[in-house]
């Protein structure tokens, strides 16, 4: 079963479409990037999940159910925008944020007490949320987005204000609710994080959804054949029919870094036998394209095309 | 709808625990009676210690005649044998109140009496002199026509009216304004107060909630309805225990004021000055009587009002005025990012209340049946001040009925606009807000 499907899903606001018939699959117990630019519909598919507010068309269910309110209490959501009730003490806080997830007050309780003990907070129950640091605050903020356990967890930006030490912290917490059965969506820029982290990710820019799939399937559709080869002396010149000499560097002296593409139907092995009888190979990989290049290549395609259309429309 | 309990505990508790709560709680009834209590105070030693004014008199008409005899418990008149300018050196020496000149004048016209002072005196005891000295130049008219003042005091009557509300039933109540006046008076006005202070601390946890951006994980969880409505009759609990706890406390310290003053009730007051009068001055034993009668035409038209009636029909708009207009000051709150934002709308908003409270004086509590009275007690916008107000007055039940049920309704009707606009208020930062935007996000599908 997936956690969550969402159909053509179309939300449309006086001046602008925020979401555009936008269909995502995310699977059981994967952690899903979401990713886009600023202002690609993002954060409206996130709170249309949420049902803080209501698509206009399309379909979501959720474990297989259609999305209904009372469906609030499977999911724990970390808004990008942080905000805790400033004068209210961090145990009162968990407390009525876990009740209105539909938490009966002895098991949040408990569950409270469980969490501040894992990250070693347990003194800061009677602290005021405005005395709390802004790290301080967010992992009391984390650990108000899973205290119900949630089945589907939704992460916006959930490493902003955190430190590399925390960020660590909050990164084995997330994979430990993975282990633990639950799915997660990321929604990030951070393409390391995606990198690291994702099974799956979906891209969306201006409204409509452009790529969707597990993260090898979207890396191996991207592949450009081009393979990194560290090779001692650079005096040799590769067949131009089969490939194609993109950039050298020296990495020291007499030692060179090249990166060669090759053209369609040759594999790598081909390609060493070619440069074993020219130069002498130290190290050979595959270069494959980054989440962050992927990112970026089609955001920026999608941008040249519309500068293109609008160009000749105008 | 067991969400909207926990709202509402949480809207009450962290109100309640605050210390601001605790000290206006506590303060203000303790403040009230001292205030009352030190009034009393400073109006008791005043009258003990008031020593009357000494004012010198060039009298150039001779008819006057203000010597010692003519002396009242305000002013001392010394007459002096000198001319206006010698007089005025010597007063200038001494610290008298006043020099009081008068001239030879016609006794049909006076002209040209004239007081000088060192300092301004104030309008009362100005006016407390003019009086004496017309006084003077009636006895003087009387004499010039030869009438006795025996005689004129006989004709003199005092005539104080009767009142009573004489029902389609035939019952007859005796009713007196005075007291009714007081009661709208006061009633109207506390709902008005209440509407404005917790109409504002709904804007502002409204406020607190956007700017502080929990609002996104709180509807993550509720309906933005829901959190709204949890906050409204939270705040509305707090007030409500805040009023409890005043009027318990207001009554027992003022009553303990007032006792250790030795007066148990104002009236009983004003009864044994008007006794010890009495024995000083026989001639005020007719006034006196009457003055008696009067007391006890009060108390016996204080058992005529119906309290409990009163008492529910406050209770009533008392909540029903403060859900319709907390539920606009929640969508206010909704749209803007901070109090001052805010005031540009605060007034249009309340400005239907203020009508209601002007119109308490201006119409209400002088014509409480009259057309204006009417509608601004129907009228569901006005209706929490003015009805509260006119009620005293005896509102026949069909207006009274009609006026609830449109309250009611106008309470659903507020709730779900400011719902409408609350839902998308929340969430939006960053832009311009006016009436418009407000009219488009009320119009915004869900």
């Amino acid at each position: 079963m997936e956690a969550l499907v969402a159909k053509e899903v179309t939300k449309q606001y006086a001046e602008h479409t925020a979401l555009d018939k936008v269909s995502i699959t995310i699977p059981q117990q994967t952690i899903f990037g979401l990713l886009g630019p600023n202002g690609a519909g993002k954060t409206t598919l996130i709170r249309i999940i949420n049902q803080i507010i209501n698509s206009d068309s399309g379909e979501i269910t959720i474990f297989g159910e259609k999305l209904k309110s009372s469906h609030v209490e499977m999911i724990g959501y970390l808004p990008e925008e942080r905000g805790l009730y400033k004068k209210m003490k961090v145990g009162d806080q968990l407390l009525y944020l876990a009740q209105l997830k539909g938490l009966s007050r002895h098991d949040a309780l408990a569950r409270i007490k469980i969490w501040l003990e894992k990250f070693e907070i347990k003194d800061w129950w009677h602290k005021k949320v405005e005395d709390l640091s802004k790290g301080m605050a967010q992992k009391v903020q984390f650990i108000s987005t899973v205290l119900h356990e949630p089945k589907l967890i939704i992460l916006d930006e959930p490493f902003s204000g955190f430190d590399p030490v925390n960020a660590e912290l909050i990164t084995e917490k997330i994979l430990e609710l993975k282990a633990n059965g639950s799915t997660i969506i990321f929604s990030t820029h951070r393409m390391e994080t995606v990198e690291s982290l994702c099974d799956h990710i979906a891209l969306i820019n201006k409204s409509k959804k452009i790529l969707e799939g597990p993260k090898k399937q979207v890396k191996d559709q991207f592949r450009t054949n081009t393979f990194l080869v560290e090779h001692r002396g650079n005096h040799f010149t590769l067949p131009s029919d089969k490939y194609e000499l993109k950039k050298q560097t020296v990495i020291e002296d007499g030692l060179f870094s090249s990166s060669i593409q090759a053209n369609e139907g040759i594999k790598g092995n081909q390609l060493i036998r070619d440069l074993i009888d020219i130069t002498e190979v130290y190290s050979f990989q595959e270069k494959l394209p980054s989440m962050a290049d992927i990112f970026i290549s089609l955001v920026k395609a999608e941008g040249d095309d519309q500068l293109k259309k609008h160009l000749q429309e105008g | 709808m067991n969400k909207v309990w926990l709202i509402i505990q949480r809207e009450f508790l962290t109100r309640v625990k605050k210390k601001s709560f605790l000290i206006a709680t506590i303060v203000v009834p303790l403040v009230i009676p001292a205030i009352i209590g030190g009034l009393i105070y400073i109006m008791l030693k005043e009258a003990e210690s008031a020593k009357p004014d000494t004012i010198m008199v060039v009298d150039e008409s001779g008819q006057f005649n203000l010597d010692s005899t003519k002396n009242t418990k305000r002013f001392i008149f010394v007459p002096l044998q000198l001319s206006v300018d010698q007089a005025k050196k010597a007063y200038n020496e001494t610290k008298d109140f006043a020099l009081l000149y008068v001239p030879k004048f016609n006794i049909n016209k006076p002209e040209g009496l004239t007081i000088y002072t060192q300092e301004n005196p104030s309008i009362e005891k100005v006016a407390d002199l003019e009086s004496i000295l017309a006084d003077r130049v009636r006895d003087l008219k009387l004499q010039e026509f030869k009438i006795d003042k025996e005689i004129l005091k006989n004709l003199k009557t005092n005539i104080n009216l009767k009142q009573i509300n004489l029902t389609k039933s035939g019952e007859e109540k005796s009713s007196n304004s005075g007291i009714l006046y007081g009661l709208g008076f006061t009633l109207g006005i506390m709902i008005y107060i209440f509407v404005l202070v917790y109409g504002i601390q709904i804007m502002q946890g409204v406020i607190d909630e956007k700017t502080s951006k929990v609002v996104e994980v709180i509807v993550s969880s509720v309906k933005p309805f829901q959190l709204m409505l949890g906050k409204i009759v939270g705040i509305a609990a707090v007030g409500v225990l805040q009023f409890l706890i005043w009027i318990i406390l207001i009554t027992f310290l003022s009553s303990g004021v007032l006792g250790y003053f030795g007066l148990k009730m104002p009236q009983k007051q004003a009864m044994e000055q008007v006794q010890k009068k009495m024995q000083q001055n026989e001639d005020m034993k007719q006034a006196m009587d009457q003055q008696n009668g009067k007391v006890n035409e009060i108390l016996s038209n204080l058992g005529e009002i119906p309290f409990m009636k009163i008492a529910f029909v406050f209770v009533f708009y008392f909540i029903g005025g403060y859900l319709l207009y907390g539920a606009l000051f929640a969508a206010v709150g909704s749209a803007v990012e901070s109090m001052q934002e805010s005031q540009q709308f605060q007034f249009p908003i309340t400005m239907p209340l203020l009508i209601g409270y002007l119109g308490l004086f201006m119409f209400i509590l002088r014509d409480p049946h009259g057309p204006v009275s009417f509608w601004l007690s129907i009228i569901p916008f006005t209706s929490p001040v003015a009805m509260v107000g006119r009620i005293a007055f005896d509102v026949p039940t069909w207006q009274l009925i009609l006026s609830m049920a449109l309250l009611v309704g106008g309470f659903i009707f507020t709730t779900w606009v400011a719902g409408r606009i609350y839902r998308v208020g929340i969430l939006m930062t960053g832009t311009k807000i006016n009436w418009k935007v407000m009219a488009k996000w009320f119009m915004m599908r869900e």
